[in-house]
C-alpha cells in the first residue's frame, strides 16, 4: 500500500515538474522576445501604445469587448479613463508593495489626499477658493501626498509584515474619517467643480508689483466626453512606468530587493534600510497623489464615498492578481480588476458573484500571478515548496 | 576608494565628501584608474583596499574590560583584549564560551554592560548597522544570509554600494554619478568575484550556487564594502578539507590585501595554520592570548577543551 507520504512526494514532485515546465516556457517567451533586434521590439512597443492611444475610438464588430455594447453597460472612455487612473495608482502602490516588499492596505488615503488637495485648492467651491488652476494644484497635490507618505512611514516603517499592513490599514481609513468630519472637505456632501486641466482662471496680484491674469478654458475636457481624461492619463503612466523602471534598475532598487529578501542582512551590508523604505513609500505616495489629483478632475465631484475600504483593498486585489513586482504585470492586473465587472455588467445583481469567482480561479490555477516577476514568482515559489516539503516530512 | 583616500581622516562623515574639491578628486581619481584599466585583480584590489589609518601593529578594535548581562546571567565577563591591524586573530572556544556574543558585541549589535569596545579610536555600541560598516567592519554570517534572489554580481554590488552615493533623484534622472557608480560597483563585482574564485558565475543566482561557492560569495559581498576589518563567522562550517585548505589561502590573500581579519572558528587545524594570534574564551571569560604555538601548549586551554584529568584536579 502506498503510504500518504509517499503520495505527498509524488504530488509534490508532480507540481515542482509542471511549474519547472511553466517557467522554461515562459522563460522561452521572453528569450524569444529578447531575441527580436531592439527597432522591431521599439516599433512594436511605439505599436501598441499606438493602439492603446485609439482604443476608445474602436469597435471590432462579433467581439463586443467595448463596455457600453452590452446591456446596461457604460460608456466605454469613461471606464477607460477610469481603469488608466487605477493603473497609475497600481504602478505607485506597486513600488511599495512589489519593490520594496512593504505590504501597504491604507495606500487609497494619498489617492484621497491628492484628490481633496486638488478639489480644495482648485474649486471656487471650496471654501478655501483659492481657484487655482489644476496644473499648480498637481504639485501640491504630489507635494502634500508626499509629506503625508513621510509622517506616516516615519514612526510606522519600524514595523515589519503583518503589523505594517494593519497599521497603514488604519490610515486608510482614518483619511476617509477625517473627510467625512472636516468642514474643509465637507463631508458626504464633497466638493463640486473640480477645474479641467485645460481651465484656468486666475487674477493674481504679486505683491503689488505685477499682475497675473489668465481666463480660459480650451473645453477639450469636458465631463461629456471622457476620452481627453483618458489620453493624459496614458500619457502620465507612460512617464511613471519609465521613471519607476529607471529607479528599479539602480541602486535603489537593488537596496529595496535587498530589504525585502533579507533586511538585518541588508543593513548590515550597509544599505540604510529605513531610508530607503520611507524613499518608497514617499515615491508610491507622490505617484497616489497624481492618480488623485487625476480622479478629481475626471469626476469634477470629489466626497468621501470615493474612497471606500473596498477600493483599497482591491488595489491589493489588482497587484497580487497581475504579479507583484513586475510593472507590466500589475498593469494587466489592474485592466481584468477593474474590467471585468463592468465588462459583466448586462449580469446585473450577480455581477460581482461572477466577478469574484473569475478571481479565485485565477488565484488557485496561478498563486503567484498572472505575469509575476521573475524573483518575486521564485521567492513565492521556494515558500511554497518548503511548506510542502514540511508537511510531507511530518 | 577615491573618497576614502582624499580624506583618511574624516570619511565616516558625508558632508566632507561633498565639498568640490573631494568631488573633483574622486572624478579625476576614476578616470585615472578606468585608464590604468589593465591592471591584475590583485593590484586593482590592493588599490581599493582599505586606506589604514593605524600603522600596521596599533590597534584596531579594542574590547575594553567588556562586561555584558543577560538578566542574572553573565554573558561576558571583563574581556579585554585587542585587534591589531593587519593580523589576523583567532577567537575560539568551547560551545557556549561567549565567541558570538562577543562577536555581536564587537560589530555593535549588543551593547555591553559595563566596559567599551573602540574602533579606530570611535565608540561602537549605540551606532546603526549601516554605519558601523561604513566605519569599515563587515562581516559574514554563520548560517550563510545572501540575497538569494539576487545574482552573485548584484550580491556584491549592494556591498558596494555601502560606498556610494547615488540618491533616489540621481538613479531617476540618470545623472552621471550613477553611471560612474553602475560601472564601479560592476568592476569591483567582477574583480572580486575572480579574487574567490567565481569567476564568470556573476550571472548566476546565488541559490543556485553550490554551498561552498555561497560562502565564498558571501566573503565576496562583505569586503566590497571595503572594510578594515573583516569579521568571518565560522566560515569553515560544512567544508571538506580541501576546501578548508583553499580557505586557508583566501583569508591569507584577504590579510595581504590589507585587511584585518577576525575569525571565529571551531576548527582547530584551520585556526591554528592561519591565525596570528589566538583569542580563547571558556564561560565568557578571556582564558589566554597569544600566538597558535603558545596556545596549543596552555593547560587551561588543553582543559578547556579536552577536560581537566582527574588526577589533576
Amino acid at each position: 500500500m502506498t503510504t500518504l507520504k509517499e503520495r505527498y512526494y509524488a504530488v509534490a514532485d508532480g507540481v515542482r515538474k509542471a511549474e519547472a515546465g511553466r517557467q522554461k516556457w515562459a522563460q522561452g517567451l521572453r528569450g524569444r522576445w529578447q531575441s527580436i533586434p531592439k527597432p522591431v521590439r521599439l516599433l512594436a512597443g511605439l505599436a501598441g501604445v499606438v493602439l492603446l492611444f485609439a482604443l476608445p475610438n474602436i469597435a471590432i464588430p462579433g467581439i463586443p469587448f467595448r463596455t457600453d455594447e452590452i446591456p446596461n453597460g457604460i460608456g466605454f472612455s469613461f471606464v477607460l479613463s477610469t481603469i488608466a487612473i487605477y493603473v497609475l495608482v497600481a504602478v505607485g502602490l506597486n513600488v511599495v508593495v512589489g519593490m520594496a516588499g512593504l505590504l501597504d492596505l491604507g495606500y487609497i488615503g494619498f489617492y484621497a489626499v491628492g484628490a481633496y488637495t486638488v478639489a480644495i485648492f482648485g474649486s471656487p467651491d471650496s471654501i478655501v477658493a483659492t481657484k487655482y488652476p489644476w496644473l499648480i494644484c498637481v504639485p501640491i497635490a504630489i507635494a502634500l501626498t508626499m509629506v503625508s507618505g513621510v509622517i506616516l512611514g516615519t514612526p510606522t516603517l519600524r514595523l515589519r509584515g503583518d503589523y505594517l499592513a494593519i497599521v497603514t490599514l488604519g490610515f486608510g481609513e482614518i483619511i476617509r474619517l477625517v473627510a467625512v468630519n472636516l468642514r474643509v472637505t465637507n463631508g458626504q456632501r464633497g466638493i463640486p467643480s473640480v477645474p479641467a486641466p485645460d481651465e484656468a482662471h486666475v487674477d493674481w496680484n504679486v505683491f503689488g508689483w505685477f499682475r497675473i491674469k489668465f481666463d480660459f478654458d480650451l473645453d477639450i475636457f469636458t465631463p461629456m466626453d471622457a476620452r481627453p481624461y483618458y489620453w493624459l492619463a496614458l500619457v502620465l503612466i507612460i512617464v511613471v512606468i519609465l521613471a519607476v523602471r529607471s529607479m528599479e534598475r539602480s541602486r535603489v532598487g537593488r537596496s529595496w530587493l535587498a530589504i525585502r529578501e533579507d533586511e538585518d542582512a541588508a543593513s548590515i551590508m550597509g544599505v540604510e534600510s529605513f531610508k530607503f523604505k520611507l524613499w518608497a513609500f514617499a515615491i508610491g505616495a507622490a505617484i497616489g497623489g497624481l492618480s488623485g489629483a487625476l480622479f478629481a478632475t475626471r469626476n469634477v465631484f470629489v466626497n468621501s464615498g470615493n474612497f471606500n475600504l473596498l477600493l483599497s483593498v482591491m488595489f491589493v486585489a489588482a497587484i497580487v492578481l497581475g504579479g507583484q513586482g513586475n510593472i507590466l504585470g500589475v498593469v494587466l492586473g489592474t485592466v481584468i480588476v477593474f474590467y471585468l465587472p463592468e465588462r459583466f455588467r448586462f449580469l446585473s445583481t450577480k455581477r460581482e458573484l461572477v466577478f469574484g469567482l473569475a478571481l479565485i480561479v485565477i488565484m488557485v490555477l496561478r498563486p503567484q500571478g498572472l505575469w509575476p516577476s521573475r524573483r518575486r514568482a521564485r521567492e513565492l515559489q521556494d515558500r511554497k515548496l518548503e511548506a510542502k516539503e514540511a508537511a510531507a516530512g511530518a | 576608494m577615491p573618497d576614502d583616500e582624499t580624506t583618511p581622516t574624516s570619511e565616516d562623515t558625508p558632508t566632507s565628501e561633498e565639498t568640490p574639491t573631494a568631488k573633483e578628486t574622486a572624478a579625476a581619481e576614476e578616470i585615472a584608474a578606468e585608464e590604468r584599466g589593465g591592471d591584475s585583480p590583485a593590484e586593482f584590489l590592493a588599490e581599493t583596499a582599505p586606506e589604514t589609518v593605524a600603522p600596521p601593529g596599533a590597534p584596531l578594535l579594542s574590547v575594553r574590560d567588556v562586561t555584558l548581562r543577560f538578566g542574572g546571567v553573565v554573558a561576558l565577563d571583563g574581556v579585554d583584549f585587542e585587534v591589531r591591524t593587519g593580523e589576523i586573530l583567532a577567537l575560539i572556544g568551547p560551545n557556549g564560551a561567549g565567541k558570538t556574543t562577543c562577536f555581536n558585541v564587537m560589530t555593535g549589535v549588543y551593547k555591553p554592560t559595563s566596559g567599551r569596545v573602540e574602533f579606530d579610536g570611535e565608540r561602537l555600541s549605540g551606532r546603526k548597522p549601516h554605519i558601523i560598516t561604513r566605519m569599515g567592519i563587515a562581516r559574514t554570517f554563520q548560517n550563510i544570509r545572501l540575497f538569494p534572489e539576487m545574482t552573485a554580481e548584484e550580491n556584491i554590488m549592494v556591498g558596494a554600494d555601502a560606498h556610494h552615493k547615488t540618491s533616489v533623484i540621481g538613479a531617476l534622472l540618470h545623472l552621471p554619478r550613477h553611471g560612474r557608480e553602475e560601472r564601479d560597483g560592476r568592476r569591483t563585482a567582477a574583480e572580486l568575484l575572480e579574487f574567490v574564485g567565481l569567476e564568470g558565475r556573476g550571472g548566476e543566482l546565488a541559490r543556485n550556487l553550490p554551498y561552498g561557492d555561497q560562502r565564498r560569495l558571501e566573503i565576496a559581498r562583505a569586503l566590497a564594502t571595503r572594510p578594515k576589518l573583516l569579521c568571518l563567522d565560522e566560515p569553515a562550517a560544512g567544508f571538506n578539507p580541501a576546501e578548508k585548505e583553499r580557505l586557508q589561502q583566501l583569508i591569507r590573500d584577504i590579510r595581504d590585501l590589507g585587511h584585518t581579519v577576525l575569525l571565529i572558528e571551531h576548527d582547530m587545524r584551520l585556526v591554528m595554520g592561519v591565525a596570528d594570534r589566538i583569542v580563547v574564551l571558556e564561560f565568557g571569560q578571556k582564558i589566554a592570548e597569544g600566538p597558535p604555538a603558545e596556545i596549543r601548549e596552555d593547560p587551561r586551554v588543553i582543559a578547556a577543551y579536552l577536560g581537566v584529568p582527574e588526577d589533576a584536579a
